[in-house]
């Protein structure tokens, strides 16, 4: 007779798709109930309690931020800020790759341009980005360009490097053979390197964006008129956790869904990139 | 021009004097070895002693340290269509399907415009070959859905399109098992007939380079003067034995069994692979009518 294989604990568990479904939510609903219990029990001794506002509260707040207009900017807070936000993040992060490919490429398969760069961007890549804000302030301004070139500054090392790792783990059998079968120099890049690394790169990108988002809000925590790391700054003064968490909560959503929207990207796209991957 | 120098131009594959060392360590020493058009040479040897930097000499990937190697006359330059070769692996790009990777020496070799403009006849032609191959059903598949042996199909069909002078092969069934190993000699036999093609092909597997090849080039340590006997390896590599094979080729397996088949593996085996055996440069087995040596001093 087959051992029956345990639903959930062990090595061999195979729990049912319901039940995985169910152990999915279940940490959620978790930290849900947790924090309402917690608020609740804050209430009760002091019903002006800031710390943990109650959910009637936070969807008070929703209301205000994110579906009316604001009295003062006459626009909706939340869709504002969003906007103000993403612009940054999206010109910064696209910035970023353009510049990351096309050096880890050059650097990757011309050995002219690895001993040119290779120790530079290393070097680069080592500078806290943070530490060097005030610089950019200085330099580009308090306005948008400032808060650009921090995520810019802090996330193309990374992906140069990725992207130089990935072309040089290409074997070199493999551009020989292009080389035999006609390629040009420009054959081999564009024709086998490069779309043998975009998946790498919208991957590289995706784990780059959580780093991406500490730039962001960062910046505009320090000098900003608008924008989600503004926002949270701001009300901080007030002691407004109701709006805090709702912009926490939808900075984490969005972040989420990006991250999720790239990975089904990859999977979709190139299915030869990770044909082992299940998540 | 001398008349050395037509006799020369006469082979397809010209290789002189040539050796090969990476920093202190001398890997080919003074290879001699000339090539003409329709021969499948076979290159065996013990483990470790050259014959892939050989493979990456003559395709150009690397550079000879010392030594003339010329191609129809003229000498070897970076890897380029002449020469079409098939590894044991990595000779698929995973992005590909199998249509396009057998399509991408067609497209590559043109610019965009004509490649655009061949793109119907190019697929035909692409397509008879994996019917040769047997694998028109797996067109749009990529490299990693198919099994060990269908990818190698896929990379000898992806190196004929471009009907190259000369194809390597290093180890190509190397990873194979023994029936669909047996399968693809086969199929290597038919296409070499029907393409009358010139093959350099490398294996470790004795019995598979007696069968295929209508030549055996035995490549291994040798020693030139008693002293060097003592010391033992380190001298790099020659080509110790150069046999022909029947030139006719029966496409049959059967001979496999035969009596000479297996003597002339076990001679083969006791020149080229018995550690304790290092033969003198002077006595080396060089059967073949092409085979020639020249004694330049060693140091
Ligand atoms: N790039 C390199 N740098 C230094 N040594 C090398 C390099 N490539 C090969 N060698 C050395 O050259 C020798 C021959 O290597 P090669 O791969 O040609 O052997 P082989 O005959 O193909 O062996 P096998 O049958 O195992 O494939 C080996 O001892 C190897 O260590
Ligand atoms: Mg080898």
């Amino acid at each position: 007779m087959p051992k029956k294989r345990s639903i959930f604990l062990g090595l061999h568990a195979d729990p049912s798709p319901g039940l995985r479904l169910l152990l999915a939510i279940l940490p959620f609903v978790l930290l849900l109930s947790v924090y309402v219990v917690a608020s609740e029990i804050r209430h009760k001794a002091n019903p002006h309690d800031k710390l943990l506002p109650t959910i009637s509260k936070i969807s008070k707040a929703f209301q205000k931020t994110a579906l009316e207009k604001n009295k003062r900017s006459g626009t909706i807070l939340l869709w504002s800020d969003t906007k103000a936000s993403l612009k940054r993040l999206f010109i910064g992060i696209s910035a970023a790759s353009v510049v990351g490919l096309v050096l880890g490429l050059n650097m990757g398969l011309l050995p002219g341009a690895r001993n040119l760069g290779l120790s530079f961007v290393t070097f680069i890549s080592n500078i806290p980005p943070l530490a060097i804000l005030p610089i950019l302030f200085i330099t580009f301004g308090v306005d948008q360009l400032g808060k650009i070139m921090l995520i810019f500054l802090g996330t193309f090392p990374l992906i140069t490097r990725d992207i130089y790792l990935a072309v040089r783990k290409i074997p070199r059998e493999n551009i020989v053979k292009a080389l035999t079968l006609g390629a040009s120099q420009a054959g081999v890049i564009y024709r086998v390197v490069y779309p043998q690394v975009i998946p790498r790169l919208v991957d590289t990108v995706r784990l780059s964006l959580g780093a991406a988002w500490l730039f962001l809000i960062a910046s505009e925590a320090i000098a900003s008129q608008d924008g989600l790391g503004y926002r949270i700054f701001l009300v901080r003064r007030y002691l407004s956790m109701d709006v805090i968490i709702i912009y926490v909560a939808w900075i984490t959503g969005l972040a989420f869904c990006f991250d999720l929207a790239l990975r089904k990207c990859v999977a979709f796209r190139y299915p030869w990139y990770n044909p082992k991957a299940d998540n | 021009m001398t008349d050395s120098e037509k006799g020369k131009n006469n082979y397809l594959l010209y290789l002189e004097d040539v050796s090969k060392s990476y920093g202190s360590k001398t890997v080919l020493n003074d290879i001699d070895l000339a090539v003409r058009q329709g021969e499948f040479c076979t290159v065996v040897g013990p483990s470790g002693c050259g014959k892939s930097t050989l493979l990456r000499l003559i395709l150009g990937q690397e550079q000879p340290t010392g030594g003339q190697m010329l191609m129809q006359g003229k000498p070897i330059g970076f890897p380029g269509p002449d020469r079409g070769i098939v590894y044991q692996r990595y000779s698929l790009f995973p992005h590909l399907s199998i249509l396009d990777n057998i399509l991408l020496g067609k497209q590559l070799s043109r610019s965009i415009l004509r490649s655009i403009r061949n793109r119907k006849n190019d697929r035909e032609e692409a397509l008879r070959y994996l019917e040769s191959i047997q694998l028109a059903e797996h067109a749009h598949k990529y490299p990693h859905q198919l099994s060990g042996g269908m990818r190698q199909r896929v990379a000898i069909a992806q190196a004929l399109i471009m009907k190259p002078t000369i194809l390597m092969m290093d180890e190509p069934f190397g990873a194979l098992d023994p029936g669909t190993r047996e399968m693809m000699q086969i199929l290597i036999l038919e296409l070499w007939e029907e393409y009358n093609m010139t093959i350099f092909f490398v294996t470790h597997d004795l019995e598979e380079a007696v069968f295929v090849g209508t030549r055996i080039l035995v490549l291994s340590q040798f020693y030139t003067h008693e002293e060097d006997y003592v010391s033992g390896t380190g001298k790099g590599a020659r080509i110790v034995a150069d046999h022909p094979l029947h030139g006719e080729k029966a496409l049959s397996t059967k001979v496999k069994t035969t009596a000479e088949f297996g003597q002339l593996i076990q001679e083969i085996r006791s020149q080229g692979f018995d550690p304790e055996y290092l033969q003198n440069a002077r006595e080396f087995n060089l059967k073949h009518p092409d085979s020639f040596i020249t004694f330049t001093e060693i140091p």
